[in-house]
């Protein structure tokens, strides 16, 4: 340690204002923070301060999304064997998996992170960590056999002009990854639709066994094949085609078990997500105008990416209402609206993508309404004062 | 039965080194008047060095409010006038004789006395300083009434003196002083007290209203308790004092004299000895820890950690301050310090493993932990501000100074100390109260 230290404090100046290679500042910055917390000490203000830093809060929400992720590496493995109508075990699964799954990985995070250290040094600021979660979260909600390059225009994309176009971090309006996201949805639409591209292989065309359509539950849903939606238990467990990190509920419940208990996930806007995704539904179970609408809550639920944004997308709180009850209205919208566009948008299966990130455009306008509620709170308060 | 104030949001920081409740008698050898303690005063001074005074000879008024004068603490010579950058005026020091010889403003029944006789004498003797107002923090303007007077009979600040302890045998002072506040309001004198509070000096206390609250930091912020008891609204002025400044304006009727005498706690983890120690304002601190701290580089505060002033070994007591807190510095680099497990580190947050042991009390040290980020956390600064305010909303309304947003949002009813917990907890490292302040200033020059 002692050692990497001295190294590292022999080679900074190079890197400091009127160093040789002065235009690497950020860049060494952020490395040499990632290896150390400075030693930087209070000025003004508190003396002391919480040990936690934006580092810190990065990867807790990193960590709480690993178990979907190794779930997705394997279910990825375990899919495409299926579709083979083979068996091989354990590890050749997983090593499938890894060989689909870690290249996208990969490619998110060196295009993203590239963007993101040119413009902090561009800017002469040091580089934020949020990307470390969007370059997670990219890859999780990627169809597996996405083409890499696509990967890679999409990140840039999210953090060009998702982020940075809004003055970078803090400051963007929409959530990255889901941008990522939609920018191939509306850019590549073939690639991101149709019952092919969930399963690895199936896309190139390798063989098939019978009966594997690779079709995801949601598919089978707006095509009206009801009964050839998997039994809650494969729903629950996640052993079904999807994007990489949705499939299984329960590795995403943990997710947002590590969320809740370190305080950095909001349970107001999961909550009232889920309350919301549940009220739509009955809304529709009361109609049943068709049959995808008589689909019980349980089911809308547990199909798609519903949690996976409710727990991971929507909470993102630079994009989310920032105020506590503007969480709850902004929750509990996503929800609403995300099962509304399942059901009713013919052009694509999910609804939850498009559904986070209207509320995203909203997301202000709900804040505004909540502040300006506590102003006209404290106006009046004032008046009555002068009038008695 | 006092009316009692529950309030749920907040956090205690538990760490080591609180004040033993032992009181010794404090030697210093320097005492000084910092016109820095004091927000917006511009000092013209009325004595030059070499002057000798008496406790309570003016040293300097406010060149703006001429009536508002500051006097010396203790009889001796003024043996410095010290100036910084731009001959900023920053310590007027003493040097004691020895004899403490005091100038004699005359013993008066503060019941008996009318509000503009009250006034004045404490305009005379320099005590005025010690009454404050809500907002901004300033020195009371003696042409006005306030619409109400509070004191917080208690500190949840972390290592904060116990003023149960300081104010045991100073009730006759300290209903003086109650006294002859109660005359210069409209309304009433709220002494909030805390549900532990036992002192008999407080919850005896006549000529007050009582208020009780219960819970975690800063429920014992003056500005926190008048948020809940009666909110500042626009053009409203509430004034406030410390246990101490009421005390002394106390003796001021009982004894005839300044009596700049008080108690102050010594705490910290570097502290060898802690306890209280009887000095009086603006003593030089250096005899208080010679030979009684640690080895190392280290960081003195007069104050407590979260809202102090760092001074120097060899520097002063602030002016109304009752602590002094002695922690080390933070200046090391920490190895992959964001990634550890993390079983000693204290954070609000539970993304260290130290949220398991919620009881144990941590050594805490001046380091940042992290670089200055964007403000990305939401609904965290909530968590630690019991007030009906949106923190984050107002200081970004402070930050660009957008006036009007900053009175809609309540910046009347706040200081820098009320959000003292949401720059702790801030994970982008922001000077939060720096931003307040600033912002109170704008407001200030504004509505001046």
């Amino acid at each position: 340690m002692k050692a990497l230290r001295k190294q590292l404090d022999k080679i900074k100046p190079n890197f400091q204002k009127g160093g040789k290679f002065e235009k690497l500042h950020s860049t060494f910055d952020a490395f040499e923070t990632f290896l150390f917390v400075p030693d930087k000490t209070t000025r003004t203000g508190s003396h002391i301060r919480d040990s936690i830093d934006l580092k810190r809060t990065m990867s807790a929400v990193i960590i709480a999304m690993i178990p979907a992720l190794l779930f997705g590496i394997w279910n990825t493995g375990y899919q495409h064997y299926l579709s083979l109508g083979q068996d091989p075990g354990f590890l050749p699964i997983v090593g499938y998996g890894l060989m689909k799954v870690l290249p996208i990985i990969v490619v998110s995070y060196a295009a993203g992170l590239g963007v993101e250290f040119i413009f902090a040094q561009y800017r002469g600021h040091e580089v934020n960590e949020g990307y470390l979660v969007s370059g997670m979260l990219i890859p999780l909600v990627m169809p597996v056999d996405v083409p890499l390059w696509m990967v890679a225009v999409a990140s840039i994309f999210a953090v060009v002009i998702g982020k940075e176009a809004f003055g970078g971090t803090g400051m963007n309006v929409f959530n990255p990854a889901l941008l990522a996201r939609a920018f191939i949805f509306f850019a590549y639409p073939a690639k991101i639709t149709g019952d092919t591209i969930w399963t690895g292989g199936l896309s190139t065309g390798e063989g098939v066994v019978d009966g594997f359509s690779g079709a995801t539950p949601l598919g089978n849903a707006a095509a009206g094949a009801m009964d050839k939606i998997p039994s809650m238990y494969d729903l629950f467990f996640g052993f079904i085609p999807g994007s990489i990190g949705e499939t299984s509920k329960i590795a995403i419940l943990l997710g947002a078990l590590i969320l809740i208990v370190t305080g950095i996930g909001s349970w107001r806007i999961m909550l009232s997500g889920l309350l919301g995704g549940i009220t739509m539904t009955l809304i529709f179970n009361a109609f049943a105008a068709n049959e995808y609408m008589t689909l019980s809550p349980l089911t809308q639920i547990m199909m798609g990416s519903f949690l996976f944004g409710m727990v991971f997308m929507a909470t993102d709180p630079v994009t989310a209402a920032q105020t506590d009850k503007g969480k709850w209205i902004y929750g509990f919208l996503a929800g609403f609206f995300a099962i509304m566009i399942r059901v009713f948008n013919p052009a694509y299966p999910e609804g939850t993508m498009l559904a986070i990130l209207l509320m995203n455009a909203f997301a202000p306008l709900i804040d505004h309404y909540v502040v300006e509620a506590n102003i006209r709170k404290r106006i009046k308060r004032a008046v009555t004062v002068v009038k008695s | 039965m006092p009316k009692t104030i529950n309030l749920n949001r907040g956090l205690n920081i538990s760490i080591t080194g609180e004040a033993d409740k032992s009181l010794k008698e404090a030697v210093a050898l320097h005492y000084a008047i910092k016109p820095t303690d004091f927000i917006g005063v511009f000092p013209r001074m009325l004595v030059a060095e070499g002057a000798p005074v008496k406790a309570g000879t003016p040293l300097f008024i406010d060149k703006y409010r001429e009536n508002i004068c500051f006097v010396s603490p203790v009889s001796g010579t003024v043996s410095e006038i010290k100036r910084g950058d731009k001959r900023v005026l920053l310590e007027v020091r003493i040097e004691p004789d020895g004899k403490n010889e005091s100038e004699q403003f005359g013993k008066a029944d503060p019941s008996a006395l009318s509000k503009p006789e009250i006034t004045e004498k404490l305009l005379k003797s320099g005590l005025w300083s010690m009454i404050r107002q809500r907002p901004y923090g300033i020195i009371a303007n003696p042409d006005q009434t306030p619409k109400a007077i509070h004191i917080s009979a208690f500190d949840t600040a972390p290592l904060a003196p116990d003023y149960d302890y300081i104010v045991k045998g100073k009730g006759e002072q300290f209903q003086a002083g109650i006294n002859a506040l109660a005359k210069l309001t409209a309304g009433k004198v709220h002494l909030n007290i805390s549900n532990r509070t036992s002192a008999g000096e407080f919850l005896n206390c006549r000529n007050v209203e009582l208020t009780t609250f219960k819970g975690p930091h800063p429920a014992g912020n003056v500005g926190i308790q008048i948020h809940h008891i009666d909110p500042i609204n626009k053009g409203e002025v509430v004034w406030f004092a410390g246990v101490q400044d009421v005390i002394a304006i106390g003796s001021l009727f009982t004894e005839g004299i300044y009596n700049a005498e008080i108690v102050v706690a010594l705490a910290g983890s570097e502290v060898l000895k802690t306890g209280y120690l009887k000095t009086r304002r603006g003593a030089c601190i250096s005899k208080m820890v010679e030979n009684n701290v640690k080895e190392g580089d280290l960081r003195y505060i007069s104050g407590n950690v979260l809202t102090g002033t760092q001074i120097r070994r060899d520097n002063f007591i602030g002016f109304y301050d009752s602590l002094i807190t002695v922690i080390p510095e933070g200046n090391y680099h920490e190895f992959f310090g964001w990634a550890l497990p993390g079983f000693n580190k204290l954070s609000f947050s539970r993304t260290y493993f130290s949220w398991l042991s919620p009881k144990r009390k941590y050594t805490v040290d001046t380091n940042l932990h992290g670089g200055e980020r964007a403000l990305v956390m939401t609904g965290q600064f909530e968590k630690v501000l019991p007030m009906d305010i949106y923190p984050m909303q107002l200081i970004k309304a402070a930050l660009s100074e957008n006036i009007e947003l900053m009175e809609n949002l309540g910046m009347y009813e706040v200081e820098p100390e009320d959000l003292a917990l949401c720059e702790f907890i801030d994970t982008s490292k922001t000077e939060i109260q720096a931003i307040v302040r600033q912002g109170l200033e704008t407001l200030r020059k504004e509505m001046s």
